[in-house]
């Protein structure tokens, strides 16, 4: 029966709109006062059964919630026969939590289809070999499975046969679609968008890169920060409160009216919700943009960032280095190069893939009597000559004279942050290239970006040499950058920016070796898709690697934090207004109480709402 | 000691998410730190023994109190 009245409040408070209508214009159209005071009593009966009902059941966990004040005032109403305010106070009531429903469901809404876009079923393969329609649930670690054009994968696994290409938005939030051929891993949650695959399990439910995504989601949005918890804690005791007020006004006062009054208006609605609407609106936002951000604690810190410290030169660099400068010396240069990348070819030196790629099609010749020496370079005798390659050393140690405008080639290279490799042919130099890193494109936009965002401090710590890094550092315009660092160095210096500057630190790294800082900082910024403990230990994760997605993250929890500031400026302003209204004004009463609480629980629901639609306003870069 | 995850219908007010916290620490067998009723996923994880209470009973003290049980899952 509880149970039936409960689900059925919206039609209560349907009903209760009819008759309170009735009530009015028998009043007021018809002056039928008795056909008035039934309707509104009627009105306030039915619609005060559900609420009565919830506030017994409060009253028995021991938690005066508002369903209580407002019982309470509804008695109070029948006591002094104010059946009028009594109807149109439950009525308001009802009515504001069916709307509150239907707004949260909004706010909720980018996190519900993100965990809504998790697969349910399966393709599995029986015992003879036949696929059958599983629930996910019964897939196991080591099946195989077939996947359709069109289905969603329904486990982290690996192609077996059959390739297509994949929609993976929901893991990466990068719509653009992956190829995936026998070998290539598969997400769950992720959709084929054609061809058909035969996958083996690797990892099934909540396992699954996607299955650890939602619970590190559905767990941020309903994390608390300190100022949460405060409220929580407060609004424990302020309902009691509220409660032993009115009661004490009614025992100096005697007035029933001035003692309900008050029930209604400490209702504390907004300010209880008020946060948590924002958080899970800003989250959610986050979480349709690839960023993942780790509760309200979270926001409120990134929100008030000075420094932010990036792992390596990797993160803002392309990390494919590529030959950046060449110089020539003498004759023969077509034959050096053809030696050159004879020799190459055969190397596995990252420097190699650089120079290999930029000499483009020459003619191999066999390579012979290879040597390769340690911190120098390789020689080697290609038809007949004799051919060095290497760095400076290897040409000093071989011999070679170099002229002086070799040598001042050499030091321009190496201070515009080059790694050089030289090529002596038979004792002469014939080649000078210089090998170098690119900024990763955009991302200049973005540090420009986060400065106007009000990062005071961007700082790069790289294990790479002090001249890669200052090269970097000034195209980028960067702070400080400091090289040659070991994890445990950038651990130190980021202790160093928190305890001695008292800044508030952001680390963007990937997670792989830099933990430690990762979890020093005050906000850890894992740039992983999918990497497990880069996801466990950061605070935010963006989830492709995407570093332009960095501003969107920082603007987004800045707009988050501001919402839930004004949140709670709207609802203190609100119940302030409320009793400065009860104690200096004569139109005060219960139903305008009960209005105007309704009011600003909606217009605090309709500004958190507005952060799903916060966009980071800037021109995209070519 | 097994741990339970429970989908409820969505909640609306944050009061909703006291009672049922309330309602759940109440049970014997349930381990009262580890309630937590997470308000926007309408969901409440606990630890529980299931020596002295099976998944079902928790799920009736919430019917009881008015929120629909949507399913639950135990580890």
């Amino acid at each position: 029966m509880q149970r039936f009245i409960l689900s059925k409040k919206n039609h209560i408070a349907l009903i209760s709109a009819i008759l309170i209508m009735t009530g009015f214009t028998s009043e007021l159209g018809f002056k039928n006062e008795t056909v008035a005071v039934w309707a509104f009593v009627t009105a306030s009966v039915i619609a005060a059964t559900p609420i009565a009902i919830q506030a017994f059941q409060a009253l028995k966990v021991k938690v005066v919630s508002i369903d209580v004040l407002v019982t309470i005032a509804v008695i109070g109403a029948f006591f002094i026969k104010n059946f009028e305010e009594s109807a149109v106070v439950t009525f308001l009531f009802l009515f504001g939590a069916f709307l509150e429903q239907r707004t949260l469901n909004k706010t909720r809404s980018a996190i519900k289809e993100l965990t809504e876009m998790a697969p349910e079923s399966a393709l599995k393969q029986m015992e003879y070999g036949e696929f059958e329609e599983v629930d996910v649930d019964e897939v196991d670690v080591g099946d195989i499975l077939l996947v359709k054009t069109g289905a969603k994968i329904p486990v982290d696994g690996t192609v077996i046969s059959g390739e297509g290409s994949v929609n993976e938005a929901s893991i990466t939030g990068e719509s653009l679609p992956v190829s995936k051929e026998k070998g290539s891993s598969v997400f769950a949650g992720t959709i084929l968008d054609n061809g058909t695959i035969q996958i083996v399990a690797d990892r099934v439910g909540e396992d699954t890169t996607f299955g650890k995504i939602i619970e590190l989601v559905e767990e941020a949005q309903d994390s608390k920060s300190k100022t949460e918890r405060f409220i929580d804690r407060f609004s424990k005791y302020y309902t009691p409160a509220v409660l032993l007020i009115g009661f004490i006004v009614w025992v100096f006062s005697r007035d029933v009216e001035l003692a309900i009054t008050i029930l209604v208006l400490g209702c504390p609605g907004a300010l209880v919700i008020g946060v948590p609407v924002s958080n899970v609106a800003g989250i959610g936002n986050g979480a349709r943009n690839g960023i993942l951000l780790k509760g309200s604690e979270v926001i409120g810190d990134f929100s008030r960032l000075d420094t932010m410290v990036f792992d390596k030169t990797g993160t803002l660099t392309l990390g494919n280095p590529s030959v950046s400068e060449k110089v020539y010396y003498g004759e023969g240069i077509q034959e050096a190069l053809g030696y050159l990348a004879s020799i190459e070819r055969e190397s596995d030196h990252p420097l190699a893939k650089a120079v290999l790629t930029d000499i483009g099609n020459t003619r191999f010749s066999p390579v012979e009597n290879t040597e390769v020496v340690k911190g120098g370079g390789i020689t080697a005798t290609v038809d007949g000559h004799r051919v060095a390659v290497g760095n400076v050393a290897l040409m000093e140690k071989e011999g070679i004279v170099l002229s002086e405008q070799a040598k001042a080639d050499i030091n321009r290279l190496v201070a515009n942050g080059n790694s050089l490799v030289l090529i002596s042919v038979d004792g002469e130099l014939k080649i000078l290239m210089g090998v170098r890193d690119q900024i990763r494109p955009g991302v200049k936009e973005v540090l420009t970006r986060l400065k106007k965002l009000g990062v005071k401090n961007l700082i790069m710590l790289s294990g790479d040499n002090q001249g890669t890094v200052d090269v970097v550092s000034r195209e980028l315009g960067l702070t400080e950058a400091y090289g040659n660092m070991l994890p445990e160095d950038k651990a130190d210096y980021i202790k160093k920016l928190i305890e001695e500057k008292k800044q508030i630190v952001a680390f963007v790294g990937d997670g792989v070796n830099d933990s430690p800082s990762l979890a020093l900082a005050h906000i850890g910024i894992a740039m992983g898709s999918g990497t497990d403990v880069a996801i466990e230990t950061s605070d935010v994760v963006i989830m492709n690697s995407d570093i332009k997605r960095l501003p969107h993250a920082l603007g987004l929890a800045k707009a988050t934090a501001r919402n839930m500031k004004q949140n709670i400026f709207i609802a203190i302003g609100v119940v302030l207004f409320l009793l400065t209204g009860v104690i200096f004004s004569e139109w005060m009463n219960m139903s305008i109480g009960m209005l105007v609480h309704e009011g600003s629980i909606l217009v605090v629901i309709l500004n958190g709402m507005r952060l799903l639609r916060y966009k980071l306003r800037w021109k995209p870069f070519k | 000691m097994k741990k339970a995850t429970i989908q409820l219908e969505t909640l609306a007010c944050p009061s909703c998410a006291l009672k049922i916290e309330g309602a759940a620490k109440f049970l014997d067998g349930v381990v009262k730190d580890s309630v937590k009723v997470l308000f926007n996923s309408s969901k409440v994880k606990l630890d529980f023994d299931e020596e002295k209470l099976s998944v079902e009973d928790i799920e009736k003290a919430i019917t009881a109190l008015g929120y629909e049980v949507i399913k639950s899952q135990v580890k």
